[in-house]
């Protein structure tokens, strides 16, 4: 006798894997279509999805906490001043890698050691890894490489990062947080914090801003191990003070991720988008592993290569992170090269 | 044309003669239709002609006025109508007379043939004295007429709506029928018609339905119906039970204690077709409760329209013994046979119901069973022991479930290695995959699996899968759930150390000499795809390893040669589980940046592997291979144009497979793959594919479901190319609008509204992608003309309040997407849009993220069009 035309006996493998495969191809297409449009939307307004984040008029929320905070600025007013949506949406290809890139804070590199290195100073090892801004806001996450492109639109369990219907978070509030993506262990690495649950740490020192990340970041969740709602693991990375110990720890302590040198900040800087001297960043053999070319087996050859770039005002600089200046050519050079 | 000699010959065992036969029937069709119509009826009415050629007069009637296929069945309709009226009513008038032939062929093919007629007029308001004229001389006429009007009653209800039937009449047929089923019908055959006749009747009877005295005497008629000496009449009238189980759940109060005597005496005594039936009704109730429960638990609380009357919970006491009972009636050798049912499946199959029904109110009820039988010597009572917990494990509480399943896994991973019987062995397998599927999940917090006992485990069902085929089969099927738990937790998964070793083994499996009569292959790599699509970071390597034996293993079963026609159908379904594996490992290598990069290396082997994959001629296996290279595109970006010369014509042919419309659809879904991967590149390709899909859309043989899927891929094209869309703008908006019409307005059933939804997405999706890819183009004023109708689209879907969230969520992007490219050009259209204002607002203030998120971007994209 046939089974019942509806009722499949359930002894037999419910599962098709057939239909899964086919469900999970257009899931993925589905979502790949997502990103290709949010791409091309974005690219006209070149910004970070924050349209929310400037809202017109928006009470704000007491948090007492917070008001004890020097100068903390309604987080509208520093956005107006940096990201001003129509003007940035003007912006075409190569503008949007620099209007990008001026959003970060940006280390000089350290050639000499600055005063009251030990008191006035943090220091922690760099993450080795694609600097990025990871911003969440409106149950979405999607953090932004310098040169403008997503790197990852996911869920997060940071404040507003993720669509969970537990009511927590407001519509308005979101975050943005300097990091940088550790591939080996896909964990987003955070440097720094520059809004935290709708309130803009622009104008707070570094010293307050790595304490709030410190104590925020673990309290929210997203050092959790990823999950349905949160795709990636966020961690803080141990920063010391700039004693010997600490320079020590930095140097030499085992962290869980490749380093690529060191950064001092001096706790009293505000963050500061673009090069500043008050971040300074160390690299040797010994903290990074970019320091120095190696060739297909591993060994030093003789000559190190440069590549140098030439910009419009005929400055050569090389292409690191942060540029260094090599100098300046003269016209005649230039239509020599161009020839 | 002397039809009676032809309608031998199409008979005839001579290849020849038949197809002169037929092709000579055929012509007479094409070139006279009423002529053929009319001669095939008058064939079937006439007692003269023999029995054999009344019979095929017949079918070729009711084949002339129905079909399978959608579009064909259309087409015979229309021209049924358009026939001239007196050749119609001579038909209808043949037919008639041919019902009360005494020859049993003849009057039962025309049954049938009257209610394909009805099916066609009666909508049309037609032929409205049939119902009278077929009951107007039911009593006097003989059973044998008698039964064939019955019949032709129970066909005529499965064929047309109740609503083109007035109350009026259905009380005539309602009465004839259950006069006809009750006890003072002496014939048995017109009993048996006339019950049958009901099962049809039962969603016209809604009216008398609600009216208690006519309830319960068609009740009454039927619960005496199941107690005749005559089993088909005892079968039929369960079957009505079912039915009424589901139609009509809110009436049942009054008859509950009464059926459940009726249906425990039938399980328990009568023959397995009733006694199927008998346990399928509570089934059915369970069905109808879950719904109620899961609507009562949803976030509607208190909204059913249907009450629950909890008739579960209240028959449990009696209910599980019964259903217990059932579970010691297994037929030997049932698990060798795919198609096996029987008292103690479909016992079993309730009890699972029964606890999702009612949670953990079963479980103290089905523990005692299970331990008293679990260790008895005969292996009917272990098995059945084991099937009654397997049973269970969906529907109570992991809090009430874990203790027990703690104290049972060691039992049953000790029964799956040393039970004699491979019934038993089949039942634990399968039992403890319900474990792994109901109680692994992250949600649950006790621990079932330990670092402890997983070693075990996984020996044990590694071991399992050298047994007999059949559990070898469960085997591979619990390690799938096994796999499936620990599927996105962060954390190693305790399955890492033993990866490798798992698909040592899942490959081994399917090299097994036994593999090729059972579903053992398919287990293994169905197995072995979730493994790789939940392993975690730490077995990347070991996947990678994977695609090299994959790619060998697909190799060779192209190599092989002059296979007969059933080798090759074998070679075929195992070329498409190797093309879903590797399908599955791209997608996970694909995913992750460092993976992809190492997976590179394999992509042109690969690649050429599928080209030669599309040589072969089987619908699945293309259809894998497509999926396949789909996944490939997304992991390989614009470096996929090489592939492109060659692969071309296997895309082109995906398109037009018609036939096949699950390749044709998996093919679209790929042309917005490559779209995106290879952006501009993709340019030189466009003419042939758009050209495809624009014929697609205008075909009314393609399967509709394929329709939504090409619009959204006009998106991804638009999106890829730019501006060069420009060539195929006038087309794709001509079949953007006029589906944009058709779509605006829904009027049907759910599954209607459903599809009417996921066309608006597609056309929807298109509009985006065209809108966004003309983005920065000097050829923007080209989409102004077309600005209108989009904005009066969307208005006119959001008058209609019945979109859901994603259309909603797609359409106020379109709005945005509309204001960003033209700018200022749309700026007063726009605001003159009910939906820049109304629409607008709904979403900013939706519950739906992504429907706020992207009101949040249209109205972004508004403030600047209109300020600029």
């Amino acid at each position: 006798m046939a089974p019942h035309d509806i009722r499949r006996p359930f002894k037999r493998a419910a599962i098709s894997d057939q239909q899964k495969r086919r469900e999970l191809s257009l899931l993925r297409q589905a979502q790949n279509r997502r990103d290709a449009q949010q791409q091309a939307r974005c690219l006209a307004s070149s910004i970070l999805s924050l349209q929310s984040a400037a809202p017109e008029s928006q009470p704000e929320q007491s948090d007492i906490e917070l008001e004890t905070v020097p100068e903390a600025e309604p987080e509208s007013e520093a956005f107006s001043k940096d990201l001003d949506v129509r003007q940035a949406s003007k912006l075409r290809g190569p503008e949007v890698r620099k209007w990008f890139a001026r959003q970060l804070m940006l280390p000089e590199w350290m050639i000499d050691v600055p005063d009251r290195l030990a008191q006035d100073w943090y220091v922690f090892a760099r993450p080795a890894g694609k600097r990025c801004f990871v911003v969440s806001s409106n149950g979405t996450t999607v953090s932004r490489q310098r040169n403008g492109s997503i790197l990852h639109h996911f869920p997060s369990a940071l404040p507003a990062g993720a669509k969970i219907r537990d009511g927590s978070g407001s519509a308005q509030s979101y975050c943005i947080l300097d990091c940088i993506f550790h591939e080996l262990d896909q964990t987003y690495y955070v440097i720094d914090m520059v809004c935290w649950n709708g309130y803009s740490l622009y104008d707070c020192t570094a010293e307050f801003r790595f304490y709030w990340l410190n104590s925020k970041l673990e309290e929210s969740g997203a050092c959790n191990a990823p999950s349905h709602y949160h795709k990636f693991r966020f961690s803080a990375v141990p920063v010391y003070n700039c004693d010997q110990s600490g320079l020590h720890a930095a140097y030499t302590g085992v962290v869980p991720y490749a380093k690529d040198g060191l950064l001092f900040y001096n706790k009293h800087a505000l963050y500061q988008t673009g090069n500043t001297p008050l971040a300074l960043v160390w690299k040797d053999e010994n903290c990074s592993q970019y320091v120095i070319d190696t060739d297909g087996k591993g060994e030093i050859p003789s000559q190190q290569q440069v590549v140098l770039e030439l910009q419009d005002d005929r400055k050569l600089v090389t292409s690191d992170d942060p540029p260094v200046l090599f100098g300046c050519l003269d016209g005649d050079i230039i239509e020599k090269v161009w020839f | 044309m002397e039809v009676t000699q032809v309608l031998f010959n199409a008979q005839s065992i001579d290849g020849t003669v038949r197809k002169n036969a037929e092709e000579s029937l055929k012509q007479f069709q094409e070139q006279n239709l009423p002529g053929f119509l009319l001669s095939l009826s008058g064939e079937l009415a006439n007692e003269e002609k023999p029995i054999e050629t009344r019979k095929l007069a017949g079918l070729i009637l009711k084949n002339a006025l129905d079909a399978k296929e959608q579009h064909r069945k259309f087409e015979l309709v229309q021209r049924w109508l358009s026939l001239d009226a007196t050749a119609k009513s001579q038909i209808k008038a043949c037919l008639l007379q041919t019902l009360s032939s005494p020859v049993f062929d003849a009057h039962s093919t025309t049954s049938q043939v009257i209610a394909k007629v009805a099916g066609i007029e009666l909508p049309q308001k037609q032929w409205p004295e049939l119902i009278g004229s077929l009951l107007s001389n039911v009593h006097q006429i003989p059973a044998y007429a008698k039964q064939a009007t019955l019949e032709t009653l129970g066909y005529l209800c499965e064929e047309v709506s109740p609503d083109v039937i007035d109350q009026d009449q259905v009380n005539k047929i309602l009465t004839a029928v259950v006069q006809g089923m009750s006890a003072s019908e002496g014939n048995i055959d017109v009993r048996l018609a006339a019950t049958r006749a009901l099962y049809n009747a039962l969603g016209f009877a809604q009216a008398n339905f609600s009216n208690d005295m006519e309830r319960d005497y068609i009740m009454r008629v039927v619960c005496e119906a199941t107690l005749s000496p005559e089993v088909r009449i005892r079968q039929a009238a369960f079957e009505c039970l079912v039915s009424i189980s589901s139609t009509y759940y809110e009436k049942l109060t009054p008859y509950i204690q009464d059926i459940f005597n009726i249906t425990s005496k039938a399980v328990r005594e009568d023959e397995e077709p009733v006694a199927l039936q008998a346990i399928e009704f509570w089934s059915s109730i369970c069905d109808e409760e879950i719904d109620i429960l899961e609507e009562y638990g949803g976030e509607f609380t208190g909204d059913s329209d249907v009450p629950c009357f909890y008739f579960i919970k209240k028959a449990l006491p009696a209910l599980v013994p019964m259903l217990l009972e059932t579970l010691l009636k297994q037929e030997e050798d049932q698990d060798q046979d795919e198609g096996a049912w029987n008292i103690a499946m479909a016992g079993g199959t309730c009890l699972g119901l029964v606890a999702q029904t009612v949670g953990d109110d079963i479980v103290p009820l089905v523990v005692p069973f299970v331990e008293e039988n679990i260790t008895k010597p005969d292996w009917r009572q272990r098995e059945a022991a084991t099937y009654a917990f397997g049973s269970i494990l969906d529907g109570p509480s992991p809090e009430k479930l874990t203790p027990l399943v703690n104290v049972a896994l060691t039992f049953m991973l000790s029964a799956l290695t040393k039970d004699p019987n491979s019934h038993v062995k089949d039942t634990t397998a399968w039992a403890l995959g319900r474990i792994f599927e109901f109680l692994l999940g992250s949600a649950v917090d006790l621990p079932i699996i330990t670092q402890a006992n997983c070693q075990q485990i996984v020996t044990v069902l590694l071991q399992s899968m050298k047994d007999t085929p059949n559990v070898a089969e469960k085997a591979c099927g619990a390690l799938y759930f096994l796999a499936q738990g620990y599927e996105g937790e962060g954390e190693p998964s305790p399955l890492t150390p033993f990866f490798q070793e798992i698909v040592q083994s899942l490959l081994t499996v399917t090299h097994r000499e036994d593999v090729g009569d059972s579903r053992l292959r398919t287990a293994a790599y169905e197995t072995l795809n979730e493994v790789v699509r939940c392993s975690t970071v730490e077995t990347a390597p070991l996947v990678l390893q994977l695609v090299a034996v994959i790619m060998m293993e697909l190799h060779n079963t192209l190599e092989s040669q002059k296979l007969s026609s059933e080798e090759r159908e074998k070679q075929s379904e195992l070329q498409g589980l190797l093309c879903g594996c590797l399908q599955v490992i791209i997608q996970k290598l694909g995913s992750s940046e460092t993976t992809k990069y190492a997976f590179m290396q394999y992509a042109d082997q690969i690649m050429g592997l599928f080209l030669r994959v599309f040589a072969c001629r089987s619908a699945t296996v293309h259809e894998e291979a497509m999926l396949a290279i789909g996944a490939l595109a997304y992991a390989t970006g614009a470096d996929f144009a090489k592939y492109m010369p060659e692969f071309y014509r296997y895309l082109e042919m995906g398109l037009q497979n018609f036939e096949e419309y699950q390749v044709c659809a998996v093919t679209v879904g790929v042309v917005g793959d490559i779209s995106r991967a290879l952006e501009e590149k993709i340019v030189p390709y466009c003419d042939g594919i758009m050209t495809q899909l624009l014929k697609n859309l205008s075909s009314n043989q393609l399967h509709r479901s394929v329709k939504p899927p090409i619009f959204s891929c006009f998106g991804d094209i638009a999106l890829a190319v730019g501006e060069y869309f420009e060539k195929y703008l006038m087309w794709a908006m001509s079949a953007l609008q006029s589906a944009a019409d058709l779509s605006t307005h829904i009027a049907g059933d759910d599954e209607l509204v459903e599809y009417t939804n996921s066309l608006r997405n597609g056309i929807l999706e298109a509009y985006s992608g065209i809108f966004q890819g003309f983005k920065n183009s000097p050829k923007t004023q080209l989409l102004i003309p077309y600005a209108p109708h989009v904005l009066q689209f969307l208005d006119g879907i959001y008058m209609e309040k019945d979109m859901d969230d994603m259309v909603m969520k797609t359409a106020i992007g379109v709005l945005g997407d509309l204001a960003d490219t033209l700018g200022n050009h749309a700026s007063s259209m726009i605001q003159q849009s009910v939906s820049s204002k109304d629409f607008l607002n709904e979403c900013l203030s939706s519950e739906d993220l992504l429907v706020k998120e992207s009101a949040q971007w249209a109205k972004l994209a508004i403030s600047r069009a209109i300020s600029v």
